[in-house]
């Protein structure tokens, strides 16, 4: 445990570790010193001057270092100023009054001097109600102004940062929360001051404007009404609002969000969501979430959802009872024996995907996850083990992150190995082209597309980079499919492992292999036993398929060919697609928002989610409507208690064992203390009242035998001549069904767009933003070209889900 | 007496190498570099009783002596922002007997074991800064700076750098982010520079003049430098004498001359033969001193003017005489420091903002006793709560001034005749 | 062109002042380059000095912003920045001002319609004993002139317009 320090704020008695801000040791001590510019998550600035204190400090004798002694106490001395809490470290000995004459002073008046310039305009702020400087004021403000109202500044209350942030000029306080956490925490330093004294102001230079994925935590941190999404500006009061805790369902990551929900005439009174929010859980987001997770949850209001049950008739789907949809969806998978498979997406809970394997494999059917990344069975052997804590990690830690760009995949677990870096950890960062992250990392290895399993091969050699692998405490693999496919990512993830396994980093806290996924719940699926097909389209053909969560026919059109050829095809799913036209009968699914489950996370942690909108339709979850399947073809499956369904999967898999709802929903004290009282100390964000979640044990870690195969694969395609190789990447904002819908995201989506270096460009003669035709695997389409001197030479990066069905490295020609 | 600092005005050509060196430039620093330690350059300083001439008045010697020796490399800075209104010596010093300036960084340098300085002018020393460079030039080229000097293994190099407008970088910690490339914001102290500054590194800040003292204080001793001026305040100082005299400039004296001989002797009195009525004796930031013979016998050190209820700090002493309505003047001086709030602390920014409607307002109208009263007491609030000085200073003119001078504040300003 | 590729021998020797993983330090320097360029920072020029230091653009946009020296937009050719602050104030500098402005038919803040001349007011130059006096910026620098008359101004002015030197 740390050093602990002890001193005295308005007569208590406190012990907090050495190092902690008087600020926060108040804070612990659930003493009340406001703050506006202090966050506890960022670098102290001590420039609002709303926590001035009166701070004493024990004189020493300079001889013999002990206290100097009055009347039996030791002497304490002040200093004739005001002191700013959030400034000041703690000392043994130290004596703080925070509700003196003086330090009351010093507070009334500097709210005075930050409302000489504020509007005063709460009524119309959406800021209000939960408000630190609008709680402020009434806690510590003077009642009337001395100053004259028509002095006031007239400054732009619209000015859009972006088109996702809005800035209220009048309402800033200029305490720099914003440009600090860009700065700091974000890494992405795209908003700063302009001009200075009384017209200092926020701005933005990038292009696009506020040009970070992690832009919508400034309007939770921001203390006044000053920033605003563009999403929920005007669109709700905060006290209107009901709150659900939630978990993201857009990446690996798995963070805890509160969806706020309130009725609305324009959806005809009915429930919708206003806002996503950060739910704080310091073991996986801390307080933070990225702006997909924050604004990309329309698709849940799609005009496309579907909800009621349809079977094919005469070649047309006509609506049909559930009945009827289940009985002929039962019967055709209990007939097609070998030949029926489960397709299903990292969408779906765990329950979902537990019921949807146990009914595969009682028919002796097939479970394929919809993934394009191969290997996860070994990061349930070697994964990460229980106690890990990213948010902790640091010296004697190396973190390798392989043929991943975290910015764009994971944006939270860049964040975070990003703040492990400043902690002591080290960080390897190895891919072909350029990521954000290789700015915060140690090393840097760049690789031909390709080369990821010798470069992985070479990570124990004897050099630098080697030392720092072989020789530290811990290891942590995150590995991803940035130029891979199926069968390369597997080879990766093997190679990876039998290092891990070979040094002994795994089976411990803070060591073993992470997959960098696609979906929330990709983890879950590799946990129970799924599969991923390298070659789908030949896979499907013939088949009965019970697609869930999944839409192939709409990404690729080679797939939608290959259902057209299969046998049968049940779809369950939440929205209309291509998938669903071909269906032969139409199940209606819950969305996640609507229903309770849980997740696994990339990081193996079981996290609980909860309805925050009311069942829509005749949809029903996931779990639910497989477990009539079940029961019509003669087995049984739990159907109506989804914790029930938990306790089976958690009885019948080992990784899983010992877990149960009540134990998801358990919480303890997590530092900032955050949630409604203490807006002004960790901004909007929710306080964790639901359940921190719980780490699954990995095989290593139970102590079994692991057993790690050999992946062989075929070196990558050559291209021709009068070819390029074209490679797949994954882009945070791209054309999913789950993005799409979100309309403030239009212009960070964009088009289909593929990038390639400068000096390819100029070999086609095309310029930046032009349009190009791609044509690989007997599929060509129309995209944009980006010129990115970062990408190597010879190849175009096709990001997947961008309208380019692309999933593995393939020879393309470009015109 | 011969000149300490504006030694050109007894040496003409002391700016050209050759005649500096006759004169025995650069032997302190060679002496030192080859037969003194470190320490001991720091020990003659602090014994000489120099204290810094950039406004605070520490004593050099023990600013020198915190410099952290356990986190490498150090860093000199010479403060050469001189943008304090009233404030014009450091350039005159530069300009005109640059190579004993240079010689003072080159020992504080040594001193700290510094093997790089920057000096960082404000930036409208624009044509100064290429002078410098070229004066820089020809000591690399005489082998008094650069790699190994003297056949020690001692380095150091000068750079020049250019501020581009604000007087906030005058503020040390404002300066180093500047230096830094950043926005000129002050820094929460503590750590003080001589612990972290320059690219967190420790670093010792100093006014230029300060600076140019030293090299004669390692020449001819602490004792001799001692010998001047006052017990408190020794050796002597440039004052920069502006205002409402006939003589205006730079004056250098012993510390403890007194304001009547500044004003009187060298400045040529007052315009028109006109009263004293009221000195600023720290430029803009000063609490303005009420005149009377008293105070003009005052001596100029450190200690006596602060009993006339001031600070002497960079010893800008701004003369202003009976035409002039000390309405007028604060209605200057709140100007200035709201266009140079840097903004970052929340009294500053709103309270300069604030008292500056309230000036103009009175000063262009009608002084309603209650704005004054206002206008006073948004300057003591602003007091003791802002982040770095510039708030403080923003407010000694305004709350001196409206205590001082009550009447100058009343309707009609009874002046004999108003000049401005 | 970048200024890194027009100017290579300047920015490699403003770069080699500072330590070599401290290069945002040269972006003051580099500002004055590009000021140098065109009479004010482009928004172009921000960009290429954000890459060449590694800064983003928004960061070079904030300092251009704070310091009162970087234009961010086109004034007239010669700005001439004359000192009303108090001590030059106490010598007449603000009479010296308007009549300065009224000789050039223009306020404070304008530009003549010529576009050589841009009055401005701005604070304590460090020449306090030498008023009335102004500096004039240009775009190859910067030059004080001391104990100035309105007439002397004038024909300043004059020599200016015919010279079309850049250096007043
Ligand atoms: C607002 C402000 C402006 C200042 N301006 C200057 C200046 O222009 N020149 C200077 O030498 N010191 C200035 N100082 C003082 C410096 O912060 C610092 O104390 C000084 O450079 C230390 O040098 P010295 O010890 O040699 O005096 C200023 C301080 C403040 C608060
Ligand atoms: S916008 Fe908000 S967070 Fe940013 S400086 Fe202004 S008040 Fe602070
Ligand atoms: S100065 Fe302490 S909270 Fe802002």
């Amino acid at each position: 445990m740390d050093k602990q320090v002890t001193l005295t704020i308005d007569g208590k008695l406190i012990s907090v570790p050495e190092g902690t801000f008087v600020a926060d040791a108040a804070r612990m001590a659930d003493i009340d010193i406001p703050v506006f510019c202090h966050h506890p998550k960022l670098e102290p600035v001590g420039m609002c001057r709303m926590c001035l204190v009166e701070i004493g400090r024990p004189i020493r004798d300079r001889a013999t270092g002990q206290f100097v002694l009055e009347n039996g106490q030791p002497k304490i001395q002040f200093l004739p100023k005001l002191e700013t809490a959030c400034t000041n470290r703690v000392e043994d000995g130290m004596v703080v009054h925070t509700q003196s004459e003086s330090a009351k002073a010093g507070q009334k008046s500097t709210i005075e001097f930050l409302l000489t310039s504020h509007p005063l305009d709460c009524p119309v702020c959406d800021k209000g109600g939960e408000c630190p400087l609008q709680n402020l004021t009434m806690a510590h403000g003077a009642g009337k102004s001395r100053f004259l109202y028509d002095e006031k500044l007239h400054l732009e209350k619209r000015k859009p940062l972006g088109e996702l942030i809005y800035l209220d000029q009048e309402r800033c306080i200029q305490c720099g929360r914003c440009v600090r956490f860009q700065d700091e925490i974000a890494g992405d330093p795209v908003i700063g001051f302009d001009e200075r004294g009384r017209s200092m102001q926020i701005m933005t230079s990038s292009e696009p404007g506020f040009d970070s994925v992690f832009s919508g935590n400034t309007t939770d941190i921001c203390p006044v009404g000053a920033l605003t999404t563009a999403d929920f500006r005007f669109g709700a009061r905060p006290w209107e609002l009901e709150e659900f805790p939630s978990i993201c369902s857009q990446c690996p990551v798995g963070c805890n969000i509160t969806i706020n929900t309130r009725r609305e005439a324009a959806a005809d009174g009915s429930m919708v969501i206003k806002r996503i929010m950060p739910r704080q859980n310091e073991t996986v987001n801390e307080i933070w979430i990225c702006d997909k997770g924050r604004f990309a949850y329309h698709y849940t209001e799609s005009k496309g959802r579907l909800t009621r049950p349809a079977i094919r008739k005469d070649g047309k789907l006509s609506r049909a009872s559930w009945d009827s949809a289940i009985k002929l969806a039962a019967e055709n998978f209990a007939e097609a024996g070998k030949n029926f498979v489960v397709l299903a997406s990292g969408r779906l809970a765990n329950e979902d995907l537990f019921n949807l394997k146990s009914l595969a494999d009682h028919l002796k059917g097939d479970a394929v996850l919809y993934s394009e990344i191969g290997g996860g069975e070994l990061t349930s052997a070697i994964g990460i083990s229980p106690d890990t804590n990213l948010g902790e990690v640091g010296p004697g830690t190396t973190l390798v992150v392989i043929a991943s760009d975290l910015y764009q995949e994971a944006p939270i677990w860049y964040l975070r190995l990003k703040q492990a870096v400043r902690r002591g950890a080290t960080l390897i960062v190895a891919n072909p082209r350029q990521t954000r992250l290789d700015d915060h990392a140690s090393y840097v290895i760049r690789y031909a597309y390709g080369d990821e399993v010798k470069t992985v091969h070479s990570l124990d050699k004897k050099n630098k980079i080697g030392e720092a692998f072989t020789r530290s405490e811990n290891v942590i693999i995150f590995y991803g499919s940035e130029g891979l496919g199926v069968e390369g990512s597997a080879a990766l993830a093997s190679a990876c492992a039998k290092l891990l396994n070979e040094y002994g980093f795994a089976g411990k806290p803070n060591n073993g292999l992470v997959g960098v996924w696609q979906r929330a719940n990709d983890q879950g699926a590799w946990e129970m036993g799924y599969r991923v097909e390298a070659d789908l389209p030949r896979f499907l053909r013939g088949k009965v398929v019970y697609l869930v969560g999944v839409d192939p026919a709409g990404d690729d059109p080679r797939l939608a060919k290959a259902l057209e050829n299969a046998k049968f095809l049940a779809v369950q799913d939440i929205l209309e697609s291509a998938t669903s036209e071909l269906a032969d009968v139409i199940l209606p699914a819950q969305a996640h928002t609507e229903r309770e489950g849980t997740f696994t996370s990339g990081e193996r942690r079981v996290q609980r989610y909860y309805p925050a909108l009311p069942v829509l339709g005749e949809t029903r979850p996931d779990f639910a409507i497989t477990a009539q399947i079940a029961r019509q073809a003669g087995f049984i499956q739990e159907g109506t208690s989804v914790s029930a369904a938990f306790d089976i999967l958690s009885e019948t898999i080992p990784s899983y064992a010992e877990l149960s709802y009540s134990k998801l929903a358990e919480v303890q004290p997590q530092w900032p203390v955050v949630g409604r009282g203490d807006l002004y100390y960790g901004g909007t964000t929710y306080e964790n009242k639901h359940g921190l979640g719980a780490h699954l044990t990995t095989t290593a870690s139970r102590g079994e035998n692991v057993h790690i195969l050999r992946v062989h694969r075929e070196s990558a395609p050559r291209p021709q001549e009068n070819e390029l190789l074209a490679v797949p990447v994954t882009r945070l904002y791209d054309r999913g069904t789950t993005v799409l819908p979100a309309k403030v995201l239009k212009n960070r989506i964009g088009k289909a767009t593929i990038s390639m270096h400068p000096d390819i460009a100029e070999r086609l003669n095309v310029k930046n933003g032009g349009l190009v035709k791609i044509s690989f695997d007997g599929h060509s389409g129309e995209a944009l070209v980006q010129i990115d001197k970062t990408i190597p030479a010879g190849v175009v990066t096709v990001p997947r889900s961008m309208g380019l069905a692309i999933h593995e490295p393939v020879p393309a020609k470009v015109k | 007496m011969a000149f300490v600092v504006l030694r050109h005005r007894d040496i003409l050509d002391i700016k050209k190498l050759e005649v500096y060196r006759q004169n025995g430039g650069f032997e302190a620093f060679q002496n030192a570099v080859k037969n003194l330690k470190p320490d001991g350059v720091t020990q003659v300083v602090k014994d000489s009783g120099l204290r810094g001439r950039g406004g605070a008045g520490f004593p050099t010697g023990m600013k020198w002596s915190f410099i952290d020796s356990k986190n490498w490399p150090h860093y000199v800075v010479a403060n050469a922002d001189e943008s304090e209104p009233g404030t014009f010596k450091d350039r005159e010093i530069m300009e005109s007997n640059p190579f004993q300036f240079l010689e003072g960084v080159a020992l504080a340098c040594y001193a700290v074991g510094a093997n790089s300085a920057y000096i960082y002018l404000r930036g409208e020393f624009w044509q100064l800064a290429g002078f410098l460079d070229e004066k820089i030039n020809e000591l690399n080229d005489a082998g008094l700076l650069g790699a190994k000097l003297f056949n020690t293994n001692y380095s150091l190099n000068i750079y020049t750098h250019l501020g581009a407008g604000a007087y906030i970088c005058g503020e040390e910690t404002a300066l180093l982010e500047s230096l830094e490339g950043k926005r000129g914001q002050p820094r929460v102290r503590p750590p003080f520079p001589p612990a972290v500054g320059l690219y967190n590194k420790p670093t010792i800040v100093n006014n230029v003049e300060t600076l140019t003292n030293v090299p004669l204080i390692i020449q001819n001793g602490a004792a001799w430098y001692k010998s001047l001026g006052t017990p408190d305040s020794a050796g002597v100082k440039v004052f920069s004498l502006s205002g409402r005299v006939r003589k205006p400039g730079n004056y250098e004296l012993p510390f403890g001359a007194t304001f009547r001989q500044l004003i009187y002797e060298h400045g040529g009195g007052v315009l028109d033969g006109r009263p004293v009525k009221a000195i600023m004796p720290a430029g803009a930031s000063s609490s303005l001193i009420l005149v009377d013979e008293k105070a003009l016998d005052t001596p100029m050190d450190y200690a006596s003017v602060r009993t006339l209820g001031s600070d002497l700090g960079s010893a800008s002493i701004i003369v202003i005489d009976d035409t002039v309505s000390i309405d007028w003047v604060i209605q200057k001086t709140i100007h200035f420091f709201k266009h140079e709030s840097c903004g970052k602390c929340t009294p500053c920014r709103e309270g300069t903002y604030w008292m500056m409607n309230i000036a103009e307002r009175a000063h262009n109208g009608r002084k309603d006793p209650a704005d004054v009263e206002l206008l006073h007491a948004v300057a003591r609030q602003m007091q003791g709560m802002c982040l770095c000085a510039l708030g403080e200073f923003a407010t000694m003119s305004v709350v001196t001034g409206i205590d001082r001078f009550p009447s100058d504040f009343k309707n009609p300003v009874n002046l004999q005749e108003k000049i401005v | 062109m970048s200024l890194l590729q027009k100017y290579p021998a300047e920015v490699k020797q403003i770069l080699s002042k500072y330590p070599a993983d401290h290069k945002q330090s040269a972006v003051m320097p580099l500002l004055y380059l590009a000021q140098r360029e065109n009479g004010y920072i482009t928004g172009s020029a921000m960009q290429d000095i954000a890459e060449t230091l590694d800064m983003t653009q928004t960061e070079v946009a904030a300092v251009v912003g704070f310091y009162t020296l970087y234009l961010d937009k086109k004034e007239g050719k010669y700005r001439m920045q004359v000192c009303t602050d108090l001590p030059c104030a106490l010598r007449g500098a603000d009479k010296f001002l308007q009549d300065l402005c009224g000789n050039l038919g223009i306020k404070v803040g304008e530009t003549t319609s010529d576009g050589l001349v841009t009055i401005e007011a701005v604070m304590c130059l460090a020449a306090c004993d030498k008023a009335p006096m102004f500096q004039i910026q240009s775009r190859d620098g910067l030059e004080y002139h001391e104990d100035m008359t309105v007439d002397k101004t004038m024909e300043l002015v004059a020599a200016l317009a015919k010279s079309g030197r850049e250096v007043a």
